[in-house]
């Protein structure tokens, strides 16, 4: 036991120290001291519960995914029968029980009809995305299959991250997260956001904006109760606007959408001060923006936004410059998240907060003050008791709990761990459980020199004895961390690294660096008594 | 130096003796827990009921208006009766709301309920600045619900079955045993005083199952080496053996740990305090329960000293009457 070789001296001190220096930057960090920038700098994350910010957890409802899903497929049926030549008459088309069904005119249509939709049932990875069924010879039936909804859900995911992430960018926030979580889950957190607000709000729009054709011939009674007319629907007004309440039915087909916009900026109208938002559409766009509003000269098209109409003007000229005002009852901070919203496109599924958690920059900073100084008495305390207890076996453990407050730290840093509020409390607990290898081995140093063992063949066995008891106790809770770990969430997973991390760390420093430092006092001075 | 001996040294307290009793009392104790938290219910807080605590703070006032808050954030719709009381300091206040059963279906209703609370407190009060909100919608919540169950289950099976292959059977069943006396009785303390049960507090419950645990391995570890030692012994007095021999590692363990955390329950972060207050508790319970369920359960299970020697062969056996030494 007394042997310790230089290379494994070397090879201790080595980890030990590399260890120390990557916590030096985080200590400095917290210390308000520079590090100098030429060096490496690896830091512990602050968690939003100390840096302060907003976590929040988006959902999507895949049954929207499928839903859109449907009315996609229709347009794209109803596009590829009108472009088949000579054209394919279809009739009776309809959405509901989760599948597309429609009439073929001529029952004769079918191969040709089959042929033409054979390559859109196909996704873009060879799965079968859709399956084709005809009902009576003449009733063309698509459903989706599996495979193919679920791909729509993680394609319709992946683009709403993009989504979000182009939004938030929009914001001009620092260093956010943005990271899709399962199958239909994004977590957004933003490092020292006060105000989350205006983020939810922003989130929460899917900024879907069309522009239809007001159908003139429905009765405004009938719109009110919801009746429209065949081809049309309803949406009701905005609650912002005056007309809160009303409905405007519109065309279903023939308008324009929002993603062809290239650009969307918040500004203001100089001839009423009002609050709009300039677009410009791509080149798409422009021209159906121009053959619609020149057949339609001196009739109304309603602007919706998110299935509500904004405002329903009248084309008084043909607009065919590729741009155009939305005007509606915006204030300023409105138009602006409007602008942001439309240049980073509509979500392609609605997406809700179901969880949020939001923590000032003062109350972290308090946190962590108070923590740290609660920390600090609690070692000095564990400190004095160890000294106390064991005299100069104390003071190795003591240097070794220094060192393993020091090593965790570095580790943490270097595999860019986050600290949270409750992992300051799993430091506390380390500090006080890590001590506990070292009382039982000085306590087993005790029993061994009361049996009568001389000094060296005491401190042998002592190590010896109690390390088995220190395995298994370092095993056991490192399994209970690692589940903490794996089913817990947010800060308390933060609790979890520290506490696991900390498991590592202090048998290194508990059993092998103080059995480093017992065997080289023991080698110099080959005492014949030891005080413990 | 003289160095302090917290443990007088060679005790020989016979804790053993009153097994019995303490047994009774323990089961009576679990028991109590349960029903505690069958009855009254655990004081769910935001992680898992669902809702929202908002926290803020009056810059300009002295002490936070605590009844008027809860009027005016009571009478906005769907809030019920909010749970309002300072946090920290006087002029710092917690105001809590449950998802009422509205939100049944709705996962955006925790995330509009909190907005409604916040816009309202805002506009009636100028000096106030929000610090923090946590809004748990009530889908996320039952998640939590049910992942804080399996933590705590697989924690215990695990560790128990670990302790079974490193010891034997009757080990791992005293140290779920004990481990399950924990748990309880940290549930029922929750029950009893009606504090808020929080993922924190989970969290707090794996810690104290670990600790417990480094009790319970000490105190095993002790036991299977005395066994080995001294062969003839009965076992009661064994047992006593190895728990006096452990007894200055357990106190100065415990005291170590408690003169860690005194601190950070008196003076640390007010957010704190529930966690740091469980594993307090955790820390006398767990200790209890390694002395006095722990060891006791294996004389009931028919550990012998044998246990640990491997058990000799057919052939081992006519090995030895063969070269005479049996």
């Amino acid at each position: 036991m007394l042997d310790f070789p230089t290379w494994k001296k070397f090879w201790l001190w080595g980890l030990t120290l590399v260890a120390v220096l990557a916590a030096m930057p985080s200590l400095f960090a917290a210390a308000n001291v520079e590090w100098p920038e030429a060096l490496p700098n690896p830091q512990v994350n602050l968690g939003l519960d100390l840096a302060g910010g907003s976590h929040i957890l988006l959902e999507a409802d895949p049954a929207e995914v499928a839903v859109q899903r449907l009315e996609n497929m229709e347009e794209t049926v109803r596009g590829e029968m009108r472009r088949a030549e000579p054209r394919i008459r279809i009739g009776d088309i309809s959405t509901s029980g989760g599948e597309l069904s429609f009439m073929l005119d001529t029952p004769t249509d079918i191969d040709r009809a089959r042929g033409l939709l054979e390559p859109v049932m196909m996704g873009n990875n060879l799965v079968r995305e859709w399956d084709l069924r005809v009902v009576d010879g003449q009733r063309m039936v698509l459903t989706p299959t599996e495979d193919g909804v679920d791909q729509a859900v993680t394609d319709a995911m992946d683009s709403a991250t993009e989504v979000v992430r182009k939004r938030i960018d929009g914001l001009g926030t620092r260093e956010p997260t943005i990271i899709r979580q399962g199958d239909t889950r994004i977590v957004v957190q933003v490092p020292g956001l006060q105000d989350p607000d205006q983020l939810k709000e922003l989130l929460g729009k899917t900024a879907k904006l069309e522009f239809k054709l007001v159908d003139l011939n429905a009765l405004p009674t009938d719109v009110q109760a919801g009746i429209v007319p065949p081809g049309s629907q309803a949406f009701p007004y905005s609650d912002e606007t005056p007309q809160a309440g009303q409905m405007v039915a519109v065309r279903r087909l023939g308008g324009i959408r929002g993603d062809s916009l290239t650009n969307a900026q918040a500004g203001v109208n100089p001839q009423n001060n009002e609050n709009v938002v300039n677009i410009q559409f791509d080149q798409q766009g422009a021209s159906k923006f121009c053959t619609l509003s020149t057949e339609n000269v001196d009739r109304p098209f309603a602007i919706i936004l998110d299935e509500k109409v904004i405002s329903a003007p009248n084309f008084n000229e043909p607009i065919c410059g590729g741009s155009a005002q939305i005007s509606g009852t915006f204030t300023a901070q409105s138009a602006a998240d409007l602008a942001i919203a439309l240049n980073s496109g509509a979500l392609p599924v609605e997406l809700a907060v179901i969880e949020e958690r939001t923590v000032g920059p003062d109350l972290g900073a308090d946190s962590i003050r108070k923590g740290l100084l609660a920390m600090l008495i609690g070692s000095v305390a564990v400190i004095a008791l160890m000294v106390a207890t064991y005299g100069r076996f104390g003071i190795y453990a003591t240097i070794a709990l220094v060192f393993n407050v020091l090593i965790i730290l570095g580790l943490m840093a270097g595999l860019n761990t986050t600290l949270t509020l409750p992992g300051i409390a799993g430091f506390v607990i380390t500090v006080g459980a890590a001590v506990d290898a070292n009382v039982l081995i000085n306590e087993r140093i005790r029993e061994e020199r009361k049996r009568g063992r001389r000094v060296v063949a005491a401190v042998e066995n002592g190590y010896k004895e109690a390390s088995r008891a220190i395995y298994d106790a370092n095993i056991t809770n490192f399994i209970a961390g690692v589940l903490l770990f794996l089913f817990g969430s947010g800060p308390v997973r933060g609790f979890a690294v520290v506490l696991v991390i900390g498991l590592f760390t202090s048998v290194f420093t508990a059993l092998v660096l103080t059995r480093m430092w017992v065997a080289g006092w023991l080698r110099k001075t080959r005492p014949s008594d030891i005080n413990i | 130096m003289k160095l302090l001996k917290l443990v007088p040294e060679a005790t020989n307290i016979k804790f053993l003796r009153l097994r019995v009793p303490f047994f009774i009392f323990s089961l009576l104790l679990i028991a109590a827990s349960w029903a505690l938290v069958l009855v009254n219910g655990l004081n769910y807080g935001v992680d898992f009921a669902g809702g929202q605590e908002i926290r803020a703070t009056f810059t300009q006032t002295e002490e936070a208006p605590i009844a008027e808050l809860r009027e005016s954030v009571g009478a906005l719709e769907n809030v019920g009766s909010p749970v309002v009381q300072t946090f920290g300091a006087p002029n710092e206040v917690s105001i809590r709301v449950k998802l009422p059963p509205e939100a049944e279906g709705n996962p955006e209703f925790a995330a509009e309920m909190t907005t409604a609370i916040t816009d309202s407190l805002k506009s009636d009060y100028s000096d106030i600045r929000i610090d923090g909100v946590d809004s748990v919608s009530g889908k996320v919540s039952g998640e939590f619900r049910q992942d804080a169950v399996l933590a705590l289950l697989a924690a215990m099976l695990a560790v128990a079955l670990y302790i079974w292959i490193r010891f034997e059977w009757q080990f791992g069943v005293g140290a779920l045993f004990a481990l399950f006396h924990d748990v309880s009785v940290t549930l029922g303390m929750f029950a009893l005083f009606q504090l808020e049960f929080s993922l924190q507090i989970i969290a707090a419950i794996l810690a104290i199952i670990g600790y417990s645990l480094n009790d319970t391995i000490v105190v095993y570890d002790r036991i299977r080496e005395n066994l080995k030692k001294y062969r003839k012994m009965p076992l009661p007095e064994l047992l006593d053996l190895s728990v006096n021999e452990t007894l200055a590692r357990t106190v100065m363990t415990s005291l170590t740990l408690l003169v860690a955390l005194v601190p950070l329950l008196l003076i640390g972060p007010a957010s704190l305090f529930g966690l740091v207050a469980a594993i307090t508790a955790g820390l006398f319970i767990g200790t209890y329960s390694s002395v006095y369920l722990a060891a006791p359960v294996l004389i009931w299970m028919g550990v012998t000293s044998n246990s640990f020697v491997p058990q000799e062969t057919k052939e081992e056996r006519q090995e030895k009457i063969a070269r005479g030494e049996a």
